[in-house]
């Protein structure tokens, strides 16, 4: 049996059946929510195993076949997505099985939460233009909805920006939809990338432009950044993880990735553009991550500067640029969540997000001193870990294709984030403890259970990455090097 | 009625007239969703008018009798899981996820088309439930100004 | 040339998003900018003299409009309606807790 349609069924399914449960206790809305995640994120396994490398899985939905039908994509890039979302939506859930016993109507939250996983494996696995829209409003409306669930004040502003400019993002998508109907009468994403090839129409570029719009302030990227900053500090902290790790990349840059790459093509104004782009998140993000006194800001800014790379290393197109970009998307997920679920623990502990207010804090909880360490390390650059071999490999592909100048701006970026997250690791876990903090605890065992293993994660990832790269990373890396021969995998000849 | 909540003695009398005729005509929308323009979604907000009239002109502790605010988000979620179940279903007496694997019957005529009706009709349990519970959700909370816990 | 028609009511949404102050005539320009984008979807598939794509018994014609995008409009409205209502429940939410609609003294964020 074909085992594509699970990953939509089984978080859609999940999250009407939590909500209609709801009046139950809250244990078995836990259990519930723990168990199909679990599922969730042994699916993609399941699928690489039973797969070859660069196998392309094909399904049609209601055996409608591809140009009129809609049909499930399964190649080596959505199999990476695949296990990014899942995997890490997984750990979120067992971390808000206690960090969200303070809020009430636990219920709503799972449900909300398993409809976020569904638009975003939707996004992910989706060969047409139409459903990618109606996923991504799937999982963009349930995290405007996750990021004001406390409901005060700060939150419900943040929610209220996000959502205006994610409005915004999605009629410009749509409209660039509605333009490349009106000029191919298809919405298959293969049938279109077949039918515009040596097509240089103006109102081509004009959909491209409003693509790259629209994604890229669903990105993040920094001209489209605004939101970025209120929204993710705003929302509880494991909805701040998979925002951060995981709905920018499926929503923004998969979507990008995939529709630049695959069915317009690359090109060098394209490269010209994404460099850019990515040079100015980089920065941007980062000079403003170093003068922020709130934790979670600071990780915020961060994340728009890491995007930064990730499109720096799309922008050179050759081998090891997009390896590096799809390896650091990797890492990025994996340290990021962790450090936002780090900073939601020590905001479970310490009662603050501000960082002068902090201090010396793994003397009394250990596991999240560190694991924290862990990601600062990772995400800084040093050696041993992955975020070393990302930045690496993103530096390799820059000298190759002789941006020299690029290169060693992005050594001073790297440079950059290593100074944010010291002064970050300085005032947070290192340092004197002060008085009034002694008697904090250590976080409760499931949300110490999520941090161990992300920090695991980020570990192995640095030590294996060898075996990664070429099981994981080199299918992605193809799918993007072939470019629009995309359309003839799927639709065959 | 003799209590001053909602509209006047003519709203009223006229909405007890007009209410169970529009629920009916959403009905029939639903119904023959595959046949005429309209559906589920159609059929489903034209239901959830009539309450929101019926709400509208005796206040919302009568339209609540009616219809509970706890018995539209049931209805929404039962549709929602009903449409899931039958795109299941679908994979396992058809063979793809989505197939139509109900008979499809001559065309034009009331049963046909397969599973299409059945999926309008949960699609207008979903609708109906969801847009009714958000409107009493919306108005409850100016009302009494907390409580109205609006997700959808 | 009438897409620009939807074109122009794009750019009155998005003028009311960008220059009003008050919540709720954002929302309103959201909600504009939505529609341009449906009168622009369902002019794509108009033709003229066109029937509606409908099988009626005793009707022949061929000469039926595109009914893709009218499929995909529905889908679109279901959208914004879900949308509306979150935000619409966003705004009260915000004059409960701030006492106003203007967003210049809705600032509690610094950013």
């Amino acid at each position: 049996m074909n085992l594509l349609p699970l990953f939509i069924a089984i978080p859609l399914g999940t999250a009407f059946v939590i909500v209609l449960l709801g009046k139950m206790r809250e244990i078995y809305s836990d259990i519930l929510a723990s168990i199909a995640a679990l599922i969730l994120a042994i699916l993609p396994f399941i699928l690489i195993l039973s797969l070859d490398k660069g196998e392309v899985l094909v399904y049609s939905m209601g055996k409608w076949l591809p140009p009129q039908g809609i049909n499930l994509v399964l190649d080596g890039l959505s199999r990476l997505m695949l296990i990014i979302i899942n995997v890490v939506g997984f750990l979120a859930i067992v971390y808000s099985v206690s960090y969200m016993k303070k809020f009430t109507a636990k219920s709503k939250y799972y449900g909300l939460f398993m409809l976020m996983l569904t638009g975003m494996n939707g996004v992910v696995l989706t060969g047409d233009f139409f459903n990618l829209f109606v996923f991504a409003e799937i999982a963009a409306i349930s995290s405007y909805a996750l990021v004001a669930f406390g409901v005060e004040a700060e939150e419900l502003e943040a929610s209220f920006k996000y959502m205006v400019m994610g409005s915004i993002a999605t009629i410009l998508i749509l409209f660039s939809i509605g333009l490349l109907y009106g000029l191919t009468g298809s919405l298959n994403m293969a049938d279109v990338g077949r039918t515009i090839q040596g097509n240089g129409s103006t109102l081509l570029s004009f959909s491209m432009v409003l693509f790259l719009t629209g994604f890229g302030i669903k990105a993040a990227m920094i001209p489209f950044h605004a939101w970025l900053p209120d929204a993710h500090p705003s929302a509880p902290a494991p909805v701040s993880a998979m925002l951060s790790g995981v709905l920018i990349k499926a929503l923004g840059v998969y979507a990008l990735m995939r529709i630049f790459f695959n069915v317009f093509g690359f090109n060098l104004q394209l490269s010209w553009v994404f460099m850019i782009l990515g040079l100015l998140s980089i920065f941007g993000g980062g000079l403003l991550a170093l003068r922020q006194d709130d934790l979670k800001r600071l990780l915020a800014y961060s994340s728009i500067s890491q995007m930064g790379f990730i499109i720096l290393g799309l922008g050179c197109g050759n081998y090891w640029g997009i390896l590096g970009a799809l390896f650091h998307l990797l890492n990025h997920s994996s340290f990021k969540s962790l450090l936002f679920l780090n900073s939601g623990a020590v905001e479970y502990s310490v009662g603050t997000r501000k960082l002068d207010k902090m201090g010396g804090l793994s003397k009394v909880m250990p596991v999240t001193g560190a694991t924290s360490t862990i990601a600062s390390l990772s995400i800084s650059g040093i050696p041993p870990f992955n975020g070393f071999w990302s930045k690496l490999f993103i530096i390799i592909g820059l000298v190759q294709a002789n941006h020299f100048v690029l290169a060693v701006l992005a050594i001073l970026a790297s440079v950059l984030t290593l100074a944010y997250y010291l002064r970050m690791q300085r005032n947070t876990f290192f340092g004197k403890l002060k008085k009034e903090l002694e008697k904090i605890k250590e976080a409760p065992l499931s949300m110490c259970f999520s941090m161990i293993v992300l920090a695991v994660v980020c570990v192995g990832l640095g030590i294996f990455f060898y075996p990664v790269m070429k099981v994981v990373l080199e299918p992605a890396v193809e799918v993007l090097q072939e470019g629009i021969k995309y359309s003839s995998l799927i639709l065959g000849g | 009625m003799k209590d001053n909540k909602g509209m006047t003695l003519i709203v009223k009398t006229v909405i007890k007239f007009l209410a169970p005729i529009v629920i009916l005509f959403g009905v029939y929308i639903i119904l023959h969703g595959h046949l005429t323009p309209g559906g589920g979604f159609p059929g489903g907000v034209v239901v959830a008018s009539a309450f929101i009239l019926l709400t509208l002109a005796y206040g919302t502790e009568v339209a609540e009798k009616k219809m509970k605010r706890s018995l539209a988000a049931l209805l929404e979620s039962t549709g929602a899981l009903f449409f899931l179940i039958l795109a299941v279903l679908g994979i396992f007496l058809g063979g793809w996820f989505f197939s139509n694997f109900l008979p499809k019957g001559e065309p034009l005529k009331l049963l046909s088309a397969g599973f299409i009706p059945l999926a309008n009709i949960a699609i207008g349990l979903k609708v109906g439930g969801g847009i009714f519970a958000v409107f009493l959700a919306l108005v409850i909370f100016r009302v009494a100004g907390e409580g109205g816990e609006e997700q959808k | 040339m009438i897409f620009f028609l939807s074109f122009i009511l794009f750019l009155i949404g998005l003028y009311c998003v960008l220059i009003k102050k008050n919540l709720l005539k954002i929302v309103m320009g959201i909600v504009i900018m939505e529609y341009s984008v449906s009168l622009f979807l369902i002019l794509l598939g108009y033709k003229k003299g066109g029937f509606p794509p409908i099988v009626t018994p005793g009707v022949e014609g061929t000469n039926f409009v595109d009914p893709l995008p009218q499929a995909l409009v529905i889908t679109a409205i279901v959208i914004s309606i879900a949308s509306l209502a979150l935000i619409i429940s966003l705004c009260m939410r915000i004059y409960q807790k701030y006492k106003t609609f203007d967003i210049t003294k809705i600032r509690k964020l610094k950013g």
